[in-house]
């Protein structure tokens, strides 16, 4: 049963898909859109474009404007950083709307993401519990963030900074590391406590002498260009 | 009337060339009788009763929807993504015509659609929705000559909004990019222009964008980018404000304030008024709260103009000695690293982190080791450019029969 309704959702998530690549500018598909937001939720999925559109129809009917959808659309998009979406969708939020308490919090916690303040950001999450886990999959997301952040900016990182960052502490924190040295090529330093250090994986960001391969090359659709004149 | 002239375009009976210039001009002024109308509708205070009674009477004229609509419509109808995407491979040619079809059909449509897609990225960005205007201009390739860029007006109105909405979604290093590109260009090609109607246009709007340009590079100073012609204009008129700007105390904010406020677009409210008593304008409320944002994004960034001057001259130094040299504890100073790097790492449209840092670090433990990015020069892009004229002059010559 479980694959069944598995695919039922994902021909309602094609189909509105679909209407929303074909007829963007229709406000009869708004209570699709809003069913969908809901299905992004439950189903663990995300469509900024579908989300964009639905709020640009409540932007030019605010009368049919519902907070508790905007609400779940802007949790989801704060899921979606480091992308700037949860930005995008507040240009398209009238402000007087944004003025109400749920939507002030979320403003605060984007705040402290941006900002890489994961420590306020967990506090003030803990404190907003009915707002975020509404939303299944919030906590991993920001931390999925949180580790981009980390992983954007050290080489090696002291645990107690990334334990703050990630929010998971002590045995379950070892658990963590364990399950990414194994799964993600981290490295462990020897010794426990505070001062240990984690290894990061390589990337272009925190190893500037891996990016240059991938500067000095062409996008292949800029040399199709000249195939017509090639062949 | 433009409704009735553009339904007569997609109802496909025209069958005629007519210039580029006109066609943009109808799309252009579409928009912004649009635009106007929105405006006009905002200002509720001043309204006289029979203003009310006709907006309240005609409250279908200039919807949204219907616009939007209709630009979709002429985009659609046209079939232009589909004829861009036939380009790429060679099956057709639209670009290299500027659009005008020489084997007896009509350019009308083709043309209206394709600048349709600019209207729709405009009319985005009035509402606020850059993603979706950026997607809208997708199929044009802004980075070559198109027909886009046959038309002054739609050259500067494409990059003005491409730059923007760039700018809004942080990716600044692509808005630097195509700013110095145009205001290059107008730079070198002003002087054909001044007998053009929309001489004094182009003028504002070469303005509006060293304003944009300024800054850009005030949140990410990546000078290198631009032209010495552009910069040393650039310094002309801004050069002090975006001393000013570095220091990001309360004057530095209102000189972000009056720039953004003096070149951003129109933005509008689409929503029809409330009649109830008592009318209050809202025209400037689309307006506010896109500043208000903009303004909340600079704040956000600004410990980061710190940072940079410290990485301009250390190679390594520690967290400790930063942390002294920027009064701040060390876990504070983690965060704005931090910070530092979200911000200067931005997500372009296929998910992909692009960096737009102009000095770059990481940090092993606890010391920061820095890294002074460099541009690399994309000769292949001005090589593969310099193949296709070639290739076009060999035609061209070929088509000449000497007698």
């Amino acid at each position: 049963m479980g694959i069944e309704t598995q695919k039922q959702q994902s021909s309602v998530a094609e189909a509105v898909e679909q209407l929303v690549a074909v007829n963007p500018y229709n406000p009869d598909i708004l209570p699709d859109l809003e069913n969908y937001v809901n299905e992004q939720v439950s189903s663990q999925t995300y469509s900024l474009d579908a989300n964009l559109c639905l709020l640009r129809l409540y932007q030019f009917e605010p009368e049919r404007l519902s907070t508790q959808i905007v609400a779940r659309i802007l949790v989801k998009a704060l899921m979606a950083m480091p992308a700037p979406d949860f930005s995008l969708c507040l240009f398209l939020i009238p402000e007087r709307v944004q003025m109400e308490e749920q939507f002030k919090t979320l403003i605060v916690l984007s705040h402290y993401l941006e900002t890489a303040r994961f420590r306020q950001f967990w506090d003030e999450a803990a404190k907003s519990r009915h707002i975020v886990e509404a939303v299944p999959g919030f906590e991993h997301a920001i931390q999925a963030y949180a580790l981009h952040v980390l992983s954007l900016s050290y080489q090696k990182v002291p645990r107690s900074v990334l334990a703050e960052a990630i929010n998971i502490e002590g045995l379950s924190l070892d658990k963590f590391l364990e399950h990414q040295a194994t799964n993600s090529g981290w490295i462990l330093e020897k010794g426990q406590g505070r001062g240990q250090l984690i290894f990061l994986p390589q990337n272009e960001f925190n190893h500037p002498e891996l990016k240059k391969s991938t500067a000095d090359s062409i996008p292949l659709d800029h040399i199709t260009r000249i195939f017509p004149i090639l062949s | 009337m433009y409704f009735n002239s553009s339904n007569v375009v997609l109802h496909g009976v025209v069958n005629m060339q007519l210039p580029n210039q006109w066609l943009w001009d109808m799309v252009d002024e579409f928009v912004y009788q649009f635009q106007s109308f929105c405006q006009y509708r905002a200002k509720m205070k001043s309204k006289t009763e029979q203003e009310i009674a006709l907006l309240k009477q005609f409250d279908q004229a200039w919807n949204v929807y219907g616009v939007l609509n209709y630009l979709q419509a002429l985009v659609e109808k046209s079939m232009i993504i589909q004829i861009l995407e036939q380009e790429k491979e060679g099956l057709e040619q639209f670009t290299a015509t500027d659009g005008y079809d020489y084997n007896g059909g009509s350019n009308v449509l083709k043309v209206l659609g394709y600048f349709s897609m600019v209207g729709l990225l405009r009319v985005h960005c009035l509402l606020g929705d850059y993603h979706t205007g950026l997607k809208c201009l997708l199929p044009i390739d802004i980075t070559q000559q198109g027909v886009f860029t046959s038309v002054i007006g739609s050259h500067i109105t494409t990059i003005y909004h491409y730059g923007f909405a760039n700018l809004m979604m942080r990716r600044y290093v692509e808005a630097i990019r195509e700013f110095n590109k145009i205001l290059l260009y107008i730079y070198k090609t002003k002087q054909y222009h001044q007998k053009s109607p929309q001489y004094e246009q182009i003028l504002k709007k070469n303005e509006q964008m060293y304003a944009l340009l300024a800054i850009c590079l005030s949140l990410c100073p990546q000078v290198k980018l631009v032209d010495e012609a552009v910069n040393s204009q650039l310094r002309e008129k801004y050069g002090e404000k975006m001393l000013r700007m570095q220091r990001y105390d309360d004057e530095a904010f209102a000189l972000y304030d009056e720039l953004f406020s003096y070149a951003c677009p129109k933005f509008i409210t689409p929503s029809a008024p409330s009649y109830e008593e008592p009318l209050v304008n809202y025209n400037q409320d689309a307006y506010r709260l896109q500043l208000k944002l903009f303004l909340y994004e600079v704040k956000q960034q600004q410990l980061l103009s710190g940072v940079r001057t410290f990485l301009k001259v250390y190679s390594t130094m520690s967290l400790g000695k930063l942390a002294t040299y920027m009064e701040v504890d060390e876990l504070t100073l983690r965060t704005i690293l931090m910070t530092y790097k979200h911000k200067t790492h931005s997500v372009d449209s296929d998910g992909k982190i692009i960096s737009n840092a102009d000095f770059d670090f990481y940090i092993d433990d606890d010391m920061i080791h820095v890294v002074e990015s460099k541009p690399a020069k994309q000769y292949g892009d001005y090589f593969l450019r310099q193949i296709v004229k070639l290739e076009g002059v060999m035609n061209d010559m070929d088509r000449i029969k000497l007698d």
